[in-house]
């Protein structure tokens, strides 16, 4: 008797940490998802490796007291996650199990819960009718889902044209009913419920072109937007060595950013940070819809003590869900923290399995690996013509804080924005620790960006920001000299030159994520704060000796920064800059 | 480990290395524990029917026709009451002399907490050190090492925080403790009288390296025992995790894997981080916090321990030593707790963050005119009032032989700010420095 690939079956064969040899009794595929029965626990398991009939499977969980000979059953597909409505303000593992749905405080092995609920009646309203011609990720209807309006679409799966013959009425359904019927070419009906399921490692494509981002990616943290800008549907990645603020940084951008739906990953990394998220966003509320932040969120948590296989899974299913979304026309935003955990992860693995390492013993692979998953971001136009984007913000945790290491250098290639967390601003508490002269954006120079800033910020903007960099540059120059020769030994102006540089660094770069109000900077305050601080350069001013040019500028910093601490346009940041205005007048020469 | 009757007794040993032994044998789980020559090993490789098992205590000795057992079952600790005020070895067995406990049998390294389970840590911990109280908060829940060399009194400061800290259990998991460091925690706790709050895992010096791998994961099960089962403040102290790390790559090596940076196994973040995302914050009120020791050679955070830990642990602790004043301080440049913007200002007074970094700026700034002294420059004014207060500041606050609540730490800062500086150059938010600047 012929087997088909869905019941080949396999038997425990060796077992070394989750790294386990599967003897299998028939046709199996690379990366085919098996359940290894321990004990009547299922244990979910990748085939990474095929060896004559041996399958070697990457177990993502434990496998603390598996037995040779155990036994195992292949599933037929990859991994692959569910998508239908229901997904936002879910808290999933990296295999997508709802974690919520699971009793007790501890993890146990082998528990699945459902991703989405099966019994929820969602309100749908058709958008196709029947005639029309639809391939894969054509919309059909719609649901509300929280307040977002969640697409129903034609399977990914589904290759080719087909034609709606019915699709049902306006109406309460569940995620498994059959909302529409569509005909293939040959003419076979084919039921579309809700509910589909796609592959984490295949991206999905649904989508007309992919042009170069164009148009900025708000994200209220000033270092970035107007220093180092991110597309809508670029990519961006911060390195920074341990205690530079790259979690408080990541937090910032996913309370304040301006986008529709936001995924965090978080990948190997410490669970109470995860917790912090669980905790404020139910809570904080959207600034731009007033609706809680929860309600835009969803979160992938595999933290650095859940199985270590599931990490590489958890950006992959988080990137999937993101490419779910984007192909309902919406932008969001994915948050990965940390990918170096990922790369650990695949290290580990490829170690176990006796490849020849790479640099630092990471496997040949990664910077394709990398590169390949970078890719998947980006900003497209839809086959019915709407726009929807994915922009990806990826942390990497250097080892030693070096940028030198494979992961920051493979990484360095694939992302298009570099935030280079400084040790040396972290040490001085210039928060956040963004270095503003080694990071970069690429974004930035992109002419058909340049254009959208000129349009939409200010016809000067452009060269109010190289007017800023050079502003740093040289006061990080003079801040050279002067401590080389001493205070008294270079002239006067080389202080108010420094101190010049200052103010944009306290002012403009450095932002308090804890304060209610400085937290988030929208682009019209960002823009009001930089003109203020540029026609603070461009004053003259005099001074006697270098003292006076310190303390002076030390009262217009703090001056500034009780602007920024006060809610834009306010009576209190009204009043502050008057004051801000006399101090300045002091010094002022006509 | 009384044998039962149905076990099988294998003599064949077909492979021995310095840290394992291998043989032929059915029916064997993975991670099951094993007694080869009457030394407990634990299975750590199965190919087909070729066991590898891990000999914690070393292979000297031991012949190729040994009797190897198989206990059918991965370490356990039993747990109870009783284990309040006992000392343990690396196994679980007493070494004080005391009788064997009789408790329920507990795998140890059990499963992770769900972390839509756990609770933001939210619990002030004071300890009266003001290099911790002020500058780096703790909170329970967390997990937080002293980065320190060798020569620094990490010890006496843990057992310090310790003895302070407002907890219902201490657990002392010591890998590669000196006899005398040992001595010195015993006596500390037993003078303290509160010996009956102290649980002790202790792997010293004298005991095979090996061993020590089994230390955190026991004392980290009875730490789930009483915050999980009785719901109690569990504080985990656990002295020296690079010794921990050391005896991980000595495993790894042995077990020919291909090391990665510093010669650490590719895991050790993983294996770092297993034990140290035990602390956690449980809903029902228990906790368990962790403070641990790295010892690091020559001051080098760079080195792959050190740096994976920073990456797990959330912040760490520098202890120095502050030549102007003779006395050692907690580094407030270096030191930084992650989890105190959830108390500071909230479970302590609301000017608690500011007060704190106006004060490291000022320090800092004293730093850079200590700089400029040196390179033999002038001073200003400000770069002299900074000096002073520096020193003021480290001798008052920063010293670790300071013993004080949080208001008298905020008090005492706001007295040094009036006695050296002019509010502008302090740049402490308005409505503070109306409230809190002395009035004279």
């Amino acid at each position: 008797m012929e087997k088909t690939n869905n019941m080949t079956t396999g038997k425990v064969a060796g077992i070394i940490a989750n790294l386990v040899f599967v003897e299998v009794d028939g046709p199996v595929h690379q990366n085919e998802i098996c359940y290894i029965n321990l004990g009547g626990i299922k244990l979910m398991a990748e085939i990474i490796k095929v060896m004559g009939t041996q399958a070697y499977v990457q177990v993502f969980e434990s496998t603390r007291g598996l037995k040779i000979n155990d036994t195992v059953e292949f599933t037929g597909h990859m991994l692959e996650v569910t998508l239908g409505p229901g997904i936002l303000s879910k808290n999933f593992d990296g295999l997508q199990n709802d974690l919520d749905k699971m009793m007790g405080v501890f993890l146990k092995r082998g528990e699945q819960t459902n991703p989405l609920e099966d019994d929820k009646l969602w309100e749908f309203k058709p958008l196709a009718k029947p005639g029309d011609v639809v391939i894969a990720g054509s919309w059909l209807g719609e649901v509300k889902e929280n307040w977002m309006p969640h697409k129903i679409m034609v399977p990914f799966k589904f290759e080719g044209k087909y034609t709606v013959k019915s699709v049902i009425t306006e109406g309460n359904y569940k995620i498994n009913d059959t909302i529409a019927v569509v005909n293939d070419a040959k003419g076979k009906e084919i039921n579309i419920t809700m509910v589909q399921k796609w592959p984490v490692k295949v991206p999905i494509k649904a989508y007309k072109e992919k042009p170069r981002p164009f148009k900025l990616l708000e994200t209220g943290v000033r270092v970035i937007d107007t220093l180092n800008p991110i597309a809508e549907g670029g990519t961006g990645f911060i390195p920074g060595p341990f205690g530079t603020g790259k979690t408080v940084l990541q937090h910032a951008i996913s309370k304040q950013a301006e986008a529709d739906m936001i995924i965090v990953a978080a990948c190997g990394e410490r669970a109470n940070e995860v917790v912090e998220i669980f905790t404020e966003f139910p809570e904080l509320d959207d600034p731009r819809t007033g609706r809680k932040l929860m309600e835009r969120t969803t979160i992938i948590a595999n933290t650095s003590n859940m199985p270590v296989a599931a990490r590489e899974a958890s950006v992959y299913t988080a990137m999937t869900i993101g490419e779910y979304y984007r192909a309902m026309g919406l932008k969001v935003l994915m948050l990965a923290d940390s990918t170096s955990r990922w790369a650990q992860a695949l290290r580990e693995m490829s170690n176990r399995m006796e490849e020849l390492p790479g640099q630092d013993a990471f496997p040949m692979d990664l910077p394709a690996i990398i590169s390949n998953f970078y890719s998947r971001a980006g900003f497209v136009y839809l086959n019915n013509g709407a726009s929807g984007s994915i922009t990806f913000i990826g942390t990497v945790s250097p080892a030693g804080g070096n940028l030198k290491e494979p992961v920051t250098e493979s990484t360095k290639k694939a992302a298009r924005c570099f935030y280079a967390l400084s040790q040396q601003r972290a040490d001085s508490k210039r928060y956040p620790a963004i270095d503003p002269l080694d990071s970069y954006s690429k974004y930035a120079e992109y002419p058909e960006v340049i254009e959208y800033f000129v349009k939409n910020i200010e016809p000067e903007w452009p060269q109010k920001i190289t007017l800023a960099r050079d502003i740093l540059i040289r006061g990080r120059e003079v801040a050279e000299q002067i401590n080389i020769l001493g205070d008294d030994g270079v002239p006067i102006d080389y202080h108010e030159r420094f101190w010049k540089a200052e103010v944009i660094d306290f002012v403009i770069l450095q932002q308090d994520a804890f304060d209610k109000v400085d937290a988030s900077c929208p682009m019209d305050r960002q823009k009001y704060m930089l003109s203020s601080v540029l026609d603070i350069y461009k004053t003259k001013f005099s001074f006697e000796t270098f003292e006076e040019v310190g303390s002076f500028f030390k009262r217009v910093i703090n001056q500034m920064k009780q602007m920024n601490y006060s809610e834009f346009k306010s009576e209190k940041f009204n009043k502050n800059e008057k004051e801000l205005n006399t101090i300045i007048d002091e010094r002022k020469t006509a | 480990m009384e044998t039962k009757a149905f076990q099988k007794i294998y003599t064949k040993i077909s492979q021995i290395t310095k840290a394992t032994c291998s043989l032929k044998a059915t029916n064997i789980g993975y991670e099951e524990m094993a007694i080869v020559h009457g030394r407990l090993a634990q299975v750590v490789k199965i190919v087909g029917e070729n066991v590898t098992l891990q000999i914690f205590s070393g292979t000297e000795g031991i012949p190729t026709n040994a009797e190897v057992l198989f206990l059918g079952r991965p370490p356990v600790l039993k747990v109870g009451e009783e284990l309040s005020g006992r000392f343990f070895n690396a196994y679980g067995d007493p070494i004080d002399g005391g009788p064997e406990i009789d408790g329920e049998e507990r795998q140890i390294g059990g499963p992770s907490v769900n972390p839509v389970r756990r609770l933001q840590p939210s619990e002030f911990i004071p300890t009266g050190i003001a290099g911790i109280d002020l500058n780096n908060a703790l909170v329970t829940g967390q997990k937080i090492p002293f980065f320190a060399d060798p020569d620094q009194p990490f010890n006496q400061v843990m057992a310090m925080v310790a003895l302070r800290a407002d907890a219902d259990k201490i657990i002392l998991g010591g890998m590669g403790l000196t006899n005398d460091d040992y001595l010195y925690y015993k006596n500390v706790f037993d003078n303290a009288g509160a010996l009956d709050r102290i649980i002790s895992f202790v792997n010293t010096t004298e005991n095979p390296p090996v061993e020590r791998l089994l230390v955190p994961d026991m004392a980290l099960t009875a730490a789930e025992y009483f915050a999980v089962d009785k719901n109690q403040k569990v504080l985990v102290l656990l002295t020296d995790m690079t010794l921990y790390a050391d005896a991980l790559s000595i495993v790894s090596n042995r077990m020919d894997q291909i090391p990665s940076k510093d010669s650490m196994p590719g895991s050790l973040y993983s294996d770092l981080a297993k034990i140290y995302e035990k602390a956690v914050q449980f809903p029902d009120g228990g906790s368990i916090t962790i403070i641990a020791v790295t010892t690091l050679s020559g001051g080098d955070i760079t080195h792959a321990i050190p740096d994976n830990t920073g990456y797990i642990t959330e912040g760490q602790l520098f202890l120095r030593k502050d030549t102007d004043i003779g006395k050692v301080i907690v580094d407030p440049f270096r030191s930084l707790s992650r989890l105190k913007q959830l108390v500071i200002g909230k479970k302590t007074r609301a000017d608690h963050p500011q007060v704190m970094n106006a004060a490291i700026r000022l320090y800092a700034d004293a730093a850079n005119a200590k700089t400029k002294l040196e390179n033999g420059f002038d001073l200003t004014d400000y770069d002299e009032r900074t000096l002073k207060f520096a020193k003021d500041y480290s001798e008052k606050l920063l010293a670790i032989d300071v013993n004080i609540e949080v208001d008298a730490m905020l008090t005492a800062c706001w007295n040094l700010f009036d006695k050296y500086f002019k509010p502008a150059e302090v740049g402490i938010k308005q409505e503070f420095v109306d409230k809190y600047w002395p009035k004279n």
